[in-house]
Order: structure tokens, then sequence, then C-alpha cells
């Protein structure tokens, strides 16, 4: 399975300068992990984990269960501490930052979960109001009955883009599983992220809804220009979507490269 | 058939589980010493219960008197409405200090929940035996009272709702970047409404049941009336103060059910 690291890199993109177009320039690092470990009590999760993303790349977590792709994701998003290791999000260490800067790094997140997450008792509509808290707190963002115009707008819009903007006053627990996710997703780009994060986005879903939310989602990142992390079981949507493949096994990084340089096989070397 | 031995039917108790047995055996017979347990009292109360009855039936359904109970009884519902209602609304900032990992630190939590544990050890009635002496003899005492019995009993079960709701949507909302409140608000209370809503109505039946006996001790409502009906040896006006309790008690009770299998189904 090392052998897999030596299969074409995933080399940082290079962007043309804006000015001229012929000066390569060395593009934004928007997720930096440095010797990353994660252990529960004494068991590690997986150790020394350390990669960089640049802006723009769409990066497919993989790995059997159990090796920690959730887990790294949720380190990544501060919402646990890694045990060792740094991590950089947006020039943020989140193991260091204070709680204000913390929710500041996380209002340029999105994140999509497996379970959808919804609220199920509120409106679709807020629901995707709820996904401006982060960047505008207090009460006039619990519902969408007392938000701004300009929230509500953002918020209609955002379900204008994943088909569901007739669904707004519809309760989100009278929705399919493809519609609730479809929500999730306007849920997390409402606020306009930098970085998208998705967990297994379409493990709840049947494979024809779980394409579409795909679909739909990586034609929106990158529409946005929005960095993606995300995990996911199926090696064809790993190829698919990815640019580029991390692979968890053994509780280490034993895959770093493009999506381009690795085949369907060599992908299930990391499932034995 | 099996070559192995059949295991026998009972096992015989080890001396530790012997001891423990005979303890709890002497520890029933004790209180039922305690609690005056009479085999002669027993065997005498049928015949003192039947002559009861003989001279409270029927019941008192004299107009006026149906009048005077029906008003009473209606002061009685109001004390359990506004009481209840006041207490719910109460719980709520209570129950977000005493849950565990939302908004407070586990030093408030652990504080808060005992002072509710203290406000359940008081029965309700000592607690309008408190208020009659604090805002004098009335139903404004007894509302006090209901409210005080609802906080501590809504206050706990609140909070072991909030803990219990389902973590996804306040985990996403705080991916968001939101702030402790706003997730507890637009997530957490969401996801543990149904709860809120069922214990909400246990509730208002306890301060409906509660509320007919706080006139015993001058806190209002139609417990006076049932005082005053046995104090006078006039069996049948108490026994229609009796079964007036039992027919709203038992309406409310049905009425809280339905109202909770319409509001939140068959969720608890």
């Amino acid at each position: 399975m090392n052998d897999l690291l030596t299969k074409a890199p995933a080399a940082a993109p290079v962007r043309l300068a804006e000015a001229g177009g012929i000066i390569p320039s060395v593009p934004a690092v928007d997720i930096e992990a440095h010797g990353v470990t994660k252990r529960f009590g004494d068991t590690p999760v997986f150790e020394d984990v350390s990669f960089r993303l640049a802006r723009g790349e769409a990066v497919a977590l993989v790995g059997a269960n159990g090796t920690g792709k959730s887990t790294l994701l949720r380190c990544l998003m501060g919402l646990i501490p890694a045990s060792d290791g740094r991590v950089t999000v947006l020039g943020t260490d989140p193991s260091a930052a204070k709680m204000a800067e913390m929710r500041a790094l996380r209002a340029r997140m999105g994140l999509v979960s497996q379970k959808h997450n919804l609220v199920p008792r509120l409106s679709v509509l807020s629901n995707v109001v709820h996904g401006l808290l982060g960047q505008r707190p207090g009460v006039r963002h619990w519902s969408h009955s007392l938000a701004p115009t300009a929230s509500r707008d953002a918020a209609t819009l955002a379900l204008e883009k994943v088909g569901l903007a007739d669904f707004a006053q519809r309760r989100a627990d009278r929705l399919s599983g493809g519609q609730s996710q479809r929500v999730a997703i306007a849920r997390a780009i409402v606020g306009q992220p930098e970085i998208l994060i998705a967990d297994e986005p379409c493990a709840s879903l049947d494979p024809a809804a779980g394409e579409d939310v795909m679909d739909l989602f990586f034609k929106l990142a990158r529409e946005e220009g929005v960095t993606v992390v995300f995990t996911s079981h199926n090696i064809e949507h790993a190829l698919k979507y990815g640019d580029r493949l991390l692979g968890l096994a053994e509780g280490r990084l034993k895959l770093d490269a493009t999506a381009a340089s690795v085949s369907a096989s060599d992908l299930r070397g990391l499932y034995d | 058939m099996t070559d192995h031995a059949l295991p026998a039917r009972y096992e015989r108790p080890s001396a530790l589980a012997f001891l423990g047995y005979a303890s709890g055996l002497t520890l029933i017979v004790w209180c039922l010493a305690g609690a005056g347990f009479s085999i002669d009292k027993m065997m005498s109360a049928p015949p003192r219960f039947a002559d009861f009855l003989d001279r409270a039936f029927p019941p008192n359904t004299d107009p006026q008197t149906l009048a005077r109970l029906g008003w009473k009884m209606v002061e009685t519902l109001q004390i359990a409405v506004a009481g209840a209602v006041i207490g719910v609304i109460l719980s709520i900032p209570v129950a977000l200090l005493a849950a565990r990992g939302l908004v407070a630190g586990i030093w408030v939590n652990q504080i808060v929940r005992n002072i509710l544990g203290f406000i359940r050890a008081v029965p309700d009635i000592a607690w309008a035996l408190v208020f009659v002496v604090a805002v004098g003899l009335g139903p404004f005492a007894g509302m006090l009272a209901i409210a005080v019995d609802t906080v501590g009993f809504c206050g706990r079960f609140f909070a072991d709702d909030m803990e219990g709701a389902e973590k996804g949507p306040a985990e996403s909302l705080t991916a968001t970047g939101a702030r402790k409140l706003d997730v507890v608000a637009c997530a957490t209370i969401p996801a543990a409404l149904p709860a809120f809503i069922s214990t909400s109505l246990f509730a208002l039946e306890k301060a409906v049941r509660s509320s007919t006996i706080l006139g015993l001790v001058g806190a209002g409502g139609i417990g006076i009336e049932l005082k005053v009906g046995f104090d006078l040896f006039d069996y049948p006006t108490a026994m229609s103060v009796i079964l007036m309790i039992a027919v709203v008690v038992i309406a409310i009770e049905q009425l809280s059910g339905w109202t909770r299998t319409k509001i939140i189904g068959e969720q608890r």
C-alpha cells in the first residue's frame, strides 16, 4: 500500500498571475495539517498526518471505517482538538484560537453531514437562515420570520441554487432524504464559505439521489471556487469529484495523490 | 435425552444474598409497624367505610351548593393553569442552567440541579403553607406554590430532555460559527420541544391534582370546601366535592392526553 504514495504525489496547482498571465504563483493554502495525531484515551485513531490543501481544490478523504476520516474533518473544523501536531485553516490554528476567533473561522466554512442534521420541526427556510448564524448572530436569525430581508433573500437564493425554493415553507421533517441533503447544502453555502466540508454526504441516500446530490454539491463548489474536503466510501465518487485523494489506513496517511494518477483498484487497496 | 444433569430449578442463595433478602424483609416489617399497620383496624374499616358511604350518598345536589362548589372549582383550575404556565415559562431558563454541556459550566449545572432537587423534596402543600405566610391566605399563595412546584418538576425534566436531544443539528450549527445561545435556541430547544410539551402537560395534570387540596391550608381552591364538609360532618357535600374533583381531574388527564397526541403524535 505504501507504493500508492509514490503515484504522482499531488503537486500544488499552478495558477497564472492575473496580470500578465505568465508568472506562476504560489497558490494560497487553505488547510495545512502538520504531524496531526488524534487519540481517544490511549487509543490512537491516526498519527502523524500531514498535508496542504490549496484554495479551490476538491479533496476526497478515503479509507475504511474507523480510520478516522470523520475525526480528521472534526479536527479541521476545530470541533474536537488534535492530540498532537498542528492544524492551520485559513491562517488560523483552531486549537489555539480564542472562542471568538474560532467562531469567525467556522463562519468561513460550511459543513454537510451524512445525516443532514436539519432541525426537523422548523421550516426549510429557517434551517437555511441558521447557516448565517456564524456571521450574523442573534435572535433575528433564529427563525426566517424574524430575519432581515437580506438574510431571507440570501437563504432563498441558496434554496434556488439547490432547486428547492418552492419548499421554503415546508417543515424539514416532511422532506425526502435527497431533499433534506439539498437543504443541508443550501445551509452550508448560504454564508458563501471559503471551505466546504462534507462528511459522507450521500451515505444515507439511494444511489440516484446520492449522484444528484454529489453533482449539485460539486457544481456549486466549483462555481464559487470553494475548497472542498469530503469523505466517501464510494470509490467512483472519490475519483469523479476529487481533484486529489487522501487515503487513511492503519492509522496513517497512506495515500496523497491526484485523482488522475490513481485507479479504482489502487483505492480498493486502502480497504484491504 | 441429554447426558448432562438438569440444572436445579432453584438456586440456593449465597449467604450475602440471603442477608440482603432478610434485611429487606425486616425493613418492610419495620415500616409497616411504624405506619401503625393493624389487622384489627383493617377488619373493622369496611363497615365504617360503608357507614360513611351510607351517610355521604346521595351527594349534595342543591343548586346553590353546586353553584358555590362550581365557582370554587373554577378558581381551582385558575390556580392550576396560572401556576403551571408561570412555572413552565420559568423552567426554561432554569433548565438551560441545569443542563450539562449547554450554556453554563459544570458547577452552575450542579448547583441549579441541587436547588431543583430541594424544590421537589418540599411537598406542594408545604410550599402553600410558606406562601400563605408570605402573601396571606387565598388563591395567590396557591398559585405561587404550584408555580414553584412546577419549576422543580419541569426544570429537571426540561434539562434532561435537552441533554438527551439529538446532537447532530446542534453540531451543524456550531460548525457554522453560531454562539452557544443561538445553537441552543435554534437546534437544542426545537429538538427537545416534543418532550417539553409532554412534560408541560404532565405538569398541568399534576398542578390540577395539587390545586384541589391547597385549600386545606388556606391557599385557595375547592380544598377548603372539602375540609369544611368533613369538619361539619356534612358528608353529602364532601362527597359532591370529591366527585367534582374526580370528574375534573379525569377530564384534564383525558384532554392532556388528547392534546399530547395531537401536537406531538406518539413521541415523548
